[in-house]
């Protein structure tokens, strides 16, 4: 940025005063693009250097509780005033070179931190694909020969391209279904709607032993059985099944948790959509006779494609990184193995980062082509704002 | 799939698209809307009943539990000698249960308000400041929208470990010339020990919540009326007076949004705990505890339960109370990884 031409200060959309164009010499655009990477570096340096110093001084001195209470003040106020702290120095700087350099020390933390948490790993965790358990030695493809040919991960790849099939579709067909339904009635709408809802709040964990209960199993003839699943089935005169070790439709059982605790998100966000839908479309359509299941084939589902394609994607992406209810409700047993449980599990339990790191290139890929279509979709949204 | 009601993650439209309209004008026919009642009550009562069975099963003795299933209690509703209160007060004295919820608020609270302001900052000015590169960077922001989390744990648990370590043994050289020795291998680095600390797990939540709360704030900070940062510049207002005092102030709706979004995120994270804070009693937090719980005991079920319910109360407390705000977090968020 040698020889930058001061910008315009504080231009918003409709731009600020113009104020008149000054050169500056190579000298102080050296000064400028270093006190902004000063700048865009102190915040996060700061944040740490004050909240690792205080947890420091605090260990094992004061009670744990203590020590939270303090960390939740420090790490609620912290980032705050080192911002002000930030801000207050720049304005000791000329002004010309003040103007220039704030963006970067309000916008710079942000992308440091981005940088350091995302972008960072992403190309190591690319280096360490290529790398043995430990992440030092090189190992070629073998950790990708690994991925694609060892029977529990293709067990995996294959488990997680039905969950991709089976679970958005579930779900956003219940959730489109009850949205056109709770959208009839009148004064309980909202109620109903907050019930199928409800399940998004809840950890996936707390969901799996919600659902681990709902299978439970004994042996018949040890007791009554107190799983409802069970208790339905035994009732109408079957034997009790141990439901999770049920091979393949084990996997169906748990894709069921996914597809309860994600209807509600399909529900909510068609159920919006759908209240977009012009009236005077749908008063057209009646008066022309159509019945209420042609108007919902023929209006309101291809009004709200765009809809329902967004709920798709950021499904089929919640779905890839399911791991949770994996690894709560079986551990991956009884063929029941997904992509993101097998990252995990070669990472922390086998401690290979290598192929956890190749697993995890091939869950990156496999993003990629959404992350393209966000970013055409924001440029072309940019173009016409 | 440009435009539509909700691929713009519009906090303001999905506002305007909450208040019910009603009842369809075609179904007016009372026996259909009987119909659909009916149709909607059973999916409810499908939907909840996972749920309520885990919350009277928390509530009944060890030995009604395992004699009879959860739904046998509305025969004997009034028999108290099945309901306690036992099970919660165990788990949460020597399941430890305590100490994990108090763990999940210190993990939960800062890992929600540090992205937050951060975000805050760089919305502003990714919305009303002019700078190189504002174009670039917020593209980048929106393309790491959906990268998963996966991606990052190796390489952040690396550096939690050992600090990062780079080499720069091209400066060997320089530095033999300057100390007189031979020197092969240079390297420089901040020892870092973050694992099974909370800061780590902060700056970690921090991290991977930042892309999605710049996006949200600057598509609301952006549609702020420009009049308005215009005249309290001619009143003299600098960027910082402007933020806190206009935009802040302003943006109450699109923070809560997210901070509600972001808040049961960490809450009922289960995968970031695990890998940067770790088992240990001390840190541990309710998820942990509750898989902990789930692998050790994996049949006392009036523990599971309890200790299950335990760690749905807040986050269904938080739901039920800020439900509006939590909605339009999730609608905006729609396209988050």
């Amino acid at each position: 940025m040698a020889d930058v031409e001061v910008q315009k200060p504080e231009a918003g959309p409709t731009g600020g005063a113009a104020y008149p164009k000054e050169r500056r010499g190579f000298g102080s655009s050296v000064l400028v693009v270093v006190l902004s990477l000063v700048a865009a570096l102190a915040v996060p340096v700061l944040t740490y250097v004050l909240l690792n110093g205080t947890f420091n001084a605090m260990s094992g001195r004061v009670s744990a509780v203590l020590v939270g209470v303090v960390a939740i003040i420090i790490g609620v106020v912290g980032v705050f005033a080192m911002y002000t702290l930030v801000d207050l120095g720049i304005k000791r700087l000329p002004d010309n070179i003040g103007r220039t350099v704030q963006p970067y020390a309000w916008a710079g933390p942000a992308v440091v931190v981005l940088g350091i948490y995302l972008v960072y790993p992403a190309i190591n965790t690319v280096q360490l694909s290529f790398a043995d358990a430990t992440g030092e030695g090189f190992v070629g493809w073998d950790n990708y020969r690994y991925v694609f040919s060892d029977p529990a991960m293709l067990r995996s790849l294959r488990n997680t391209l039905f969950w991709i099939f089976v679970v958005p579709a579930a779900a956003v067909s219940i959730g489109l279904g009850f949205a056109v339904l709770a959208d009839k009635l009148r004064r309980t709408e909202s109620i109903a709607k907050s019930m199928i809802f409800l399940p998004m709040a809840i950890s996936f964990v707390g969901a799996g032993i919600v659902w681990r209960f709902v299978y439970s199993f004994r042996v018949e003839g040890s007791g009554e059985q107190i799983g409802i699943l069970n208790a339905i089935k035994v009732g109408l005169g079957g034997a009790p099944v141990d439901w999770l070790a049920v091979v393949p439709w084990n996997n169906l059982l748990l894709m069921v948790i996914m597809i309860w605790l994600q209807t509600g998100f399909a529900m909510v966000i068609l159920s919006g959509a759908i209240k977009g839908v012009p009236e005077d479309m749908l008063e057209a359509a009646r008066l022309d006779g159509a019945t209420e299941i042609q108007i919902f084939w023929r209006i309101i589902v291809p009004t709200i494609m765009s809809s329902i394609v967004v709920v798709f994607t950021t499904m089929i992406i919640g779905v890839l990184k399911v791991f949770d209810i994996v690894w709560v409700m079986t551990g991956g047993q009884d063929g029941t193995e997904v992509i993101a449980e097998r990252m995990i599990r070669n990472m922390f339990t086998f401690r290979n980062f290598g192929r956890g790191a190749a697993v995890a290139v091939f869950m990156f890929l496999a993003v990629i082509p959404v992350m393209y279509i966000n970013v055409r979709r924001f440029r072309e949204e940019e173009a016409t704002r | 799939m440009s435009g539509g009601p909700v691929t713009v993650p519009d906090i303001e439209k999905t506002k305007a698209a909450q208040p019910t309209r009603g009842s369809e004008g075609g179904v007016s026919d009372p026996r259909s809307v009987q119909v659909v009642r009916v149709i909607v009550g059973i999916i409810i009562i499908l939907w909840l009943i996972p749920t309520v069975g885990l919350l009277i099963t928390s509530l009944r003795t060890q030995g009604a539990i395992e004699t009879s299933g959860w739904w046998t209690v509305f025969g004997s509703l009034f028999d108290t000698s099945q309901w306690t209160l036992t099970n919660y007060q165990e788990v949460l004295t020597s399941g430890g249960f305590d100490s994990a919820f108090v763990n999940t608020l210190i993990v939960a609270v800062p890992s929600t308000v540090m992205p937050i302001t951060m975000a805050a900052f760089a919305a502003y000015a990714f919305s009303w400041m002019e700078f190189k590169g504002r174009y670039f960077l917020f593209v980048f922001v929106v393309a790491l929208l959906v990268v998963p989390l996966q991606v990052a744990l190796i390489p952040i648990l690396r550096l939690y470990a050992g600090g990062p370590e780079l080499n720069i043994s091209f400066l060997s050289g320089i530095a033999g010339a300057i100390s007189g020795y031979d020197v092969e291998r240079v390297t420089a680095g901040i020892p870092l020990s973050l694992n099974g600390t909370f800061l780590g797990v902060w700056l970690a939540h921090m991290g991977f919540g930042l892309p999605l709360a710049i996006y949200l704030l600057r598509n609301f900070m952006g549609s702020l009326p420009s009049e308005l940062m215009e005249s309290a510049r001619i009143d003299g207002a600098d960027h910082f007076a402007i933020f806190t005092r206009l935009v802040i102030p302003l943006s109450v709706p699109a923070l809560a949004s997210f901070a509600i979004f972001q808040f049961l995120w960490v809450f009922n994270d289960f995968l970031v705990a695990l890998v940067f804070l770790g088992e240990t009693a001390d840190v541990r937090v309710l998820t942990i505890a509750l898989n902990a719980l789930n692998g050790q005991r994996g049949e006392a079920w009036h523990l599971l339960t309890a200790g299950a319910f335990i760690s749905m109360v807040l986050p269904l407390v938080v739901f039920f109370s800020l439900q509006r705000y939590f909605v339009r977090g999730l609608t905006a968020g729609a396209v988050k990884g």
